[in-house]
């Protein structure tokens, strides 16, 4: 007879240290059960250094990296690179959703201001609120620094980029920090919106459209002069503004 | 006769949650399949074609195949973005509301065309009503009496016996509204006689009919208060976009009232600037 504390099929012919290992690596967001298992071999067949590396290196993660006390952003050092470089713009703050989006942002090259990472967005159904994402720490950013926090002491923001995802909690989220940061006299943006590079306008939806036509760039004003594509569209639009006066 | 692979139907897009990579699974809510949970592929690249058409609180026409688990949309079009609705938190807030009662209240492969025809309704009423609050409980009320817990406003939960408006008290777990003798001892809330009143009328009348009536905030806050512990009973659970509906509240009442402490920070950056 069979006994029921013993365990049966492919776990009894598993031993116990490689089993914690496949349901470690199962317990990881995307990696399914062949894949947890072919992981877990595979480390098992690498060296005895390359093991070491990777047990390592999920220490040293765990130990080292924090948040930065100002920006929020992983850091290993607190205040982090970013918000200690000189060589950027202090009084600009863009507000992204994840560490990720600082990456990605970077990559562009497109800004060099400093960084606030909210950690998530508002997500109303799942019962995430102000309270359990960084939007306390960005209103201390600009209402009241930290005393450590010299290099914010003494440059203020001016003006705050809400980099959030453009989708319905990325805009409840911006909406929501729009109303809580305007009323401090600070300039509040929010990125634009259109037609992603290389897409076709047949397969776009009627909202990415409308803010599309909304948010359109200037090319040429009434008199004939040519507005440079190249300008930032806010100096554009008020390029266009200007021309579209009429002239004392 | 062997199923179909693939079927079409019209759907509002309750909510989103992330699956792997840059998929997610999307909670449809479909006038003839019920709820459905569908899987739509690569919607968090920005040149993804579903990404606008599966935005949650949009109503879109969508083809999907069958699969072993989750069915995959493999087309859409989007019908009505609801983009008032979008572009304004306190509504937006709201929708969100609607969208997680009928997440919660309804499952798979039950009939939803009435109550579908109620979401639509609202989604449009929250959108262009001067209050977005009235159309929510009047979708209450309708909510409630589809699910099968209609309360009793007409006659006594305990003695039967008809309501008078006045010295009411409105009990959740007994299911209605118990008279001024049969209040006591029963786990309930005092109701005033105009929201007595009120939530007959929104229980009978047409929405165009309720939309006339002036509901000032206090009116509105308890009308609430009774609805919501209605729902929540209902479901065994809190509805969690009514917190958020709370704090988009507080934040737009602190902007008209311009109760935000703008004015000490104001100071300090002039004084910076000095």
């Amino acid at each position: 007879m069979n006994d029921p504390a013993r365990p049966t099929g492919a776990s009894a012919v598993t031993a116990i240290p490689l089993a914690r290992l496949i349901e470690a690596f199962h317990r990881l967001p995307g990696i399914g059960p062949k894949s947890a298992q072919r992981l877990a071999y595979h480390v098992l067949r690498a060296p005895q250094s390359e093991a070491q590396e990777l047990a390592d290196a999920l220490l040293d993660v765990k130990q080292r990296i924090r948040l930065c006390g100002l920006c929020q952003n992983l850091t290993e050092t607190d205040p982090c690179g970013v918000c200690l470089d000189p060589a950027r713009d202090p009084s600009i703050v863009c507000v992204v959703e994840e560490p990720l989006d600082v990456l990605a942002v970077e990559r562009a090259a497109a800004f060099r201001g400093r960084y606030h990472v909210l950690h998530g967005h508002l997500s109303p159904m799942d019962g995430i609120g102000p309270e359990q994402i960084k939007v306390q720490e960005l209103l201390a950013r600009l209402g009241a620094p930290s005393p450590s926090d010299t290099a914010a002491a003494s440059a203020l923001i001016e003006e705050v980029i809400l980099a959030t995802n453009p989708n319905l909690e990325g805009e409840a989220t911006a909406a929501y920090l729009a109303r809580l940061l305007v009323p401090l006299g600070v300039r509040v943006s929010r990125i634009a919106h259109g037609l992603p590079i290389g897409s076709d306008v047949e397969y776009a939806d009627e909202r990415t459209l409308h803010q599309a036509m909304e948010h359109r760039v200037p090319l040429g004003d009434a008199d004939g002069n040519r507005i440079s594509v190249s300008a930032p569209p806010a100096a554009a639009a008020e390029e266009s503004d200007r021309s579209a006066q009429p002239t004392p | 006769m062997p199923q179909p692979h693939v079927y079409r139907t019209e759907a509002i897009v309750l909510r989103q949650r992330p699956l792997v990579d840059a998929d997610k699974v999307c909670v449809l809510f479909t006038p003839l399949h019920g709820r459905i949970e569908a899987v739509a592929k690569g919607v968090r690249r920005t040149r993804s074609h579903l990404a606008g058409h599966v935005e949650p609180l949009t109503r879109s026409r969508f083809l999907l195949a069958k699969a072993r688990s989750l069915d995959i949309i493999t087309q859409a079009e989007t019908i009505d973005a609801f983009p008032a609705l979008h572009d304004d938190l306190d509504r937006l807030s709201r929708g969100l509301y609607a969208a997680e009662l009928v997440d919660r209240f309804t499952d798979s492969a039950a009939d939803g065309t009435r109550l579908y025809q109620h979401l639509l309704d609202t989604l449009h009423r929250v959108e262009t009503a001067d209050s977005p609050d009235l159309p929510l409980r009047w979708f209450e009320m309708r909510l409630l009496d589809d699910q099968g817990y209609r309360p009793q406003l007409q006659q006594c939960v305990r003695c039967e016996s008809p309501l008078r408006p006045d010295g009411n008290a409105f009990s959740v777990p007994a299911g209605g509204v118990a008279c001024p003798e049969c209040r006591t001892g029963l786990i309930g809330r005092p109701l005033s006689g105009r929201a007595f009143k009120l939530l007959r009328f929104l229980q009978t009348a047409p929405y165009e009919q309720s939309a006339q009536v002036r509901i000032d905030a206090g009116l509105g806050r308890e009308l609430e208060g009774h609805l919501r512990g209605a729902v929540e009973l209902a479901l065994d659970q809190e509805v969690r976009a009514a917190r958020f509906v709370e704090v988009v509240r507080s934040t737009s009442a602190d902007v008209h009232n311009g109760k935000r402490a703008a004015a000490p920070f104001v100071e300090r950056r002039a004084q910076g600037e000095d």
